[in-house]
């Protein structure tokens, strides 16, 4: 049986922006640190792809601060398990690994909402961030016509990347009213940073199509998709593309938190002013605290980071956070599901792609839990990853409570006791 | 260290050859087919590009049910859609 060694002094989970950062300021003191992702490398969502090649200098700046720092990589490793507090256990493609720490740093960001409408499981019709990320990682877009739509500051961001990339950009639905963003920008004014953002967004939309008050209701298509119907500001408008772009705003993931016992509020992970959670050995920095995009992952992974560490937080961060906090509740409101997306899946659509469940089948009962049991709902390999956001909004059912492993695993992982997988440490390299 | 200019996989036994940095659920996206049919017999490609959905699994290798959107191509990997 292998020997345990030195535990990881802080262990952190998720290798985006929030998780470079945690992992670059505890690594400052000097103690044993550890970065682990479940992507082929780190960078999350926004800085996907960009360690090699950055394109933005904020991430130019944190990835050279990460290879300059002596935090060790672990890479395409999925925590799936806590067998005991104070041990994480990690699927990787070769095997199973059993992580040590003394203090961890939940940085595990945030998904895209699906809502069912018809034709959305055809192939072609993906996410938003979906679509960014296959492109990422290889699939070539120039001169193909995409629709992208749903809502959220994620749908303008993709539309850009795309369009820069050679995509023709028929159209962005946006489902949010004119209203809410109109306050929604004059507020970005007001946010540190996000000015220059609001400019350069304003010049780009002059040279796109982009509509409020709209929002898919049909993908059509034999075996892959040809057109969507949109209603756009009130009338309907078919448009033929090669992809249909559509992601609702973010859901957090919380699925580890949960399973750690920390404490949840409104969907999302309660820290104090240190971003540590209910359980004081574990902290939580970005998505997962609250949607709010890049500079405030950047800046709760530093507080985080540094707390785990038992460093001093400087005034100036925590200042900062607290200024950015007040975009959470600005986004949740700005793009709030509208109650029409509620009555956009017909009976016969699939909820859960998993396991072919109709609406009609999961509207029948009164609680996730139900709906799980009974039409085998969210009991798929996503674990309830796609349908169980979508019902949440559709029925406003409440999550169920979070049980291990929180991702399937290939290996026979939990038959086994600890002690008896490969060891990954924090000590001498 | 030299970077080949395109790799070839095949798909279904068929072969393709792709860039560097292609993941196997984009090559089969290039290739113009699906990844697996639903278990109602629905054709499903990928959704989330991020590993959360399942939608993209395929077999790599004889190895079923592998995240293809988390896997980057190598010279001569065997894909199997529908696996
Ligand atoms: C698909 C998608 C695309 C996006 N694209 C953009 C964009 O282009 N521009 C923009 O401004 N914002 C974008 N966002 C918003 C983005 O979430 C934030 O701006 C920012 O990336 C948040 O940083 P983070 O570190 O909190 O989370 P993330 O960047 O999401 O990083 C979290 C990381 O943790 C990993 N992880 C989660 N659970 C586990 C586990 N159990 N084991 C191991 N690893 C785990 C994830 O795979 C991920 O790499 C996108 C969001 C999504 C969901
Ligand atoms: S596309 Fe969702 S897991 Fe690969």
């Amino acid at each position: 049986m292998p020997s345990r060694s030195q535990p990881f002094d802080v262990l952190v989970v998720g290798g985006g922006p929030a998780g470079i950062a945690a992992a670059v300021s505890a690594a400052s003191r000097g103690v044993t640190v550890g970065l682990l992702d479940d992507n082929l490398t780190v960078g999350g969502q926004i800085w996907r792809g960009e360690e090699k090649n950055a394109t933005r200098p904020e991430s130019r700046d944190w990835f050279e601060k990460l290879r300059s720092s002596n935090v060790q990589l672990i890479a395409q490793a999925r925590v799936f398990q806590q067998p005991m507090p104070g041990m994480l256990l990690a699927d990787t493609p070769a095997e199973v690994v059993e992580l040590q720490y003394a203090n961890l740093v939940l940085a595990t960001g945030a998904r895209e909402r699906f809502l069912p409408f018809p034709g959305w499981t055809l192939p072609n019709v993906m996410g938003a961030g979906g679509l960014q990320a296959l492109v990422k990682s290889g699939l070539p877009i120039a001169g193909k016509s995409v629709v992208v739509a749903g809502t959220g500051p994620l749908l303008l961001a993709v539309a850009r990347y795309l369009r820069n990339q050679g995509a023709e950009i028929r159209l962005i639905a946006e489902q949010a009213s004119r209203r809410n963003l109109i306050r929604f920008a004059a507020n970005l004014l007001h946010q540190p940073g996000k000015l220059a953002q609001a400019l350069e967004l304003g010049r780009y939309l002059r040279a796109v199509r982009f509509a409020p008050n709209s929002w898919p209701m049909a993908a059509q298509g034999k075996d892959e998709l040809e057109s969507v119907t949109l209603s756009v500001d009130g009338s309907p408008e078919t448009i033929a593309c090669d992809y249909l772009a559509c992601g609702f705003h973010l859901v957090p993931n919380t699925e580890l938190a949960s399973l750690l016992g920390c404490e949840l509020k409104h969907g999302y992970v309660s820290v104090d002013e240190t971003q540590a959670t209910s359980i004081g050995s574990v902290f939580c920095a970005g998505e997962p605290t609250g949607i709010g995009g890049v500079e405030l992952a950047l800046i709760e992974g530093q507080i985080a980071g540094l707390a785990a560490s038992k460093q001093r937080l400087p005034a100036r961060l925590l200042r900062d956070r607290d200024k950015l906090k007040r975009f959470v509740v600005l986004l949740d409101e700005t793009f709030q599901l509208r109650t029409e997306l509620r009555s956009l899946g017909q009976p016969e659509n699939i909820v859960c792609r998993c396991e072919d469940v109709p609406l009609a089948q999961v509207r029948r009962y009164t609680s996730w839990r139900a709906a799980k049991l009974h039409t085998r709902c969210g009991m798929g390999p996503c674990q309830g990853r796609i349908c169980g956001p979508a019902t949440e909004f559709l029925f406003k059912w409440r999550p169920d409570s979070v049980r291990p492993p929180i991702f399937p695993t290939g290996l026979e992982a939990l038959a086994t006791t600890p002690g008896q997988y490969q060891i990954v440490t924090g000590g001498e390299q | 260290m030299s970077m080949p200019d395109r790799l070839t996989i095949t798909i279904d036994g068929v072969p393709l050859s792709v860039a560097p940095g292609t993941t196997v659920a984009a090559a089969v996206m290039i290739a113009g087919k699906f990844c697996r049919n639903s278990v109602t017999g629905e054709r499903r490609g990928p959704l989330c590009g991020m590993g959360i959905c399942f939608e993209c699994r395929m077999s790599i290798n004889g190895l079923p049910h592998s995240r293809t959107c988390q896997v980057l191509c190598e010279n001569g990997m065997e894909v199997r859609t529908d696996a």
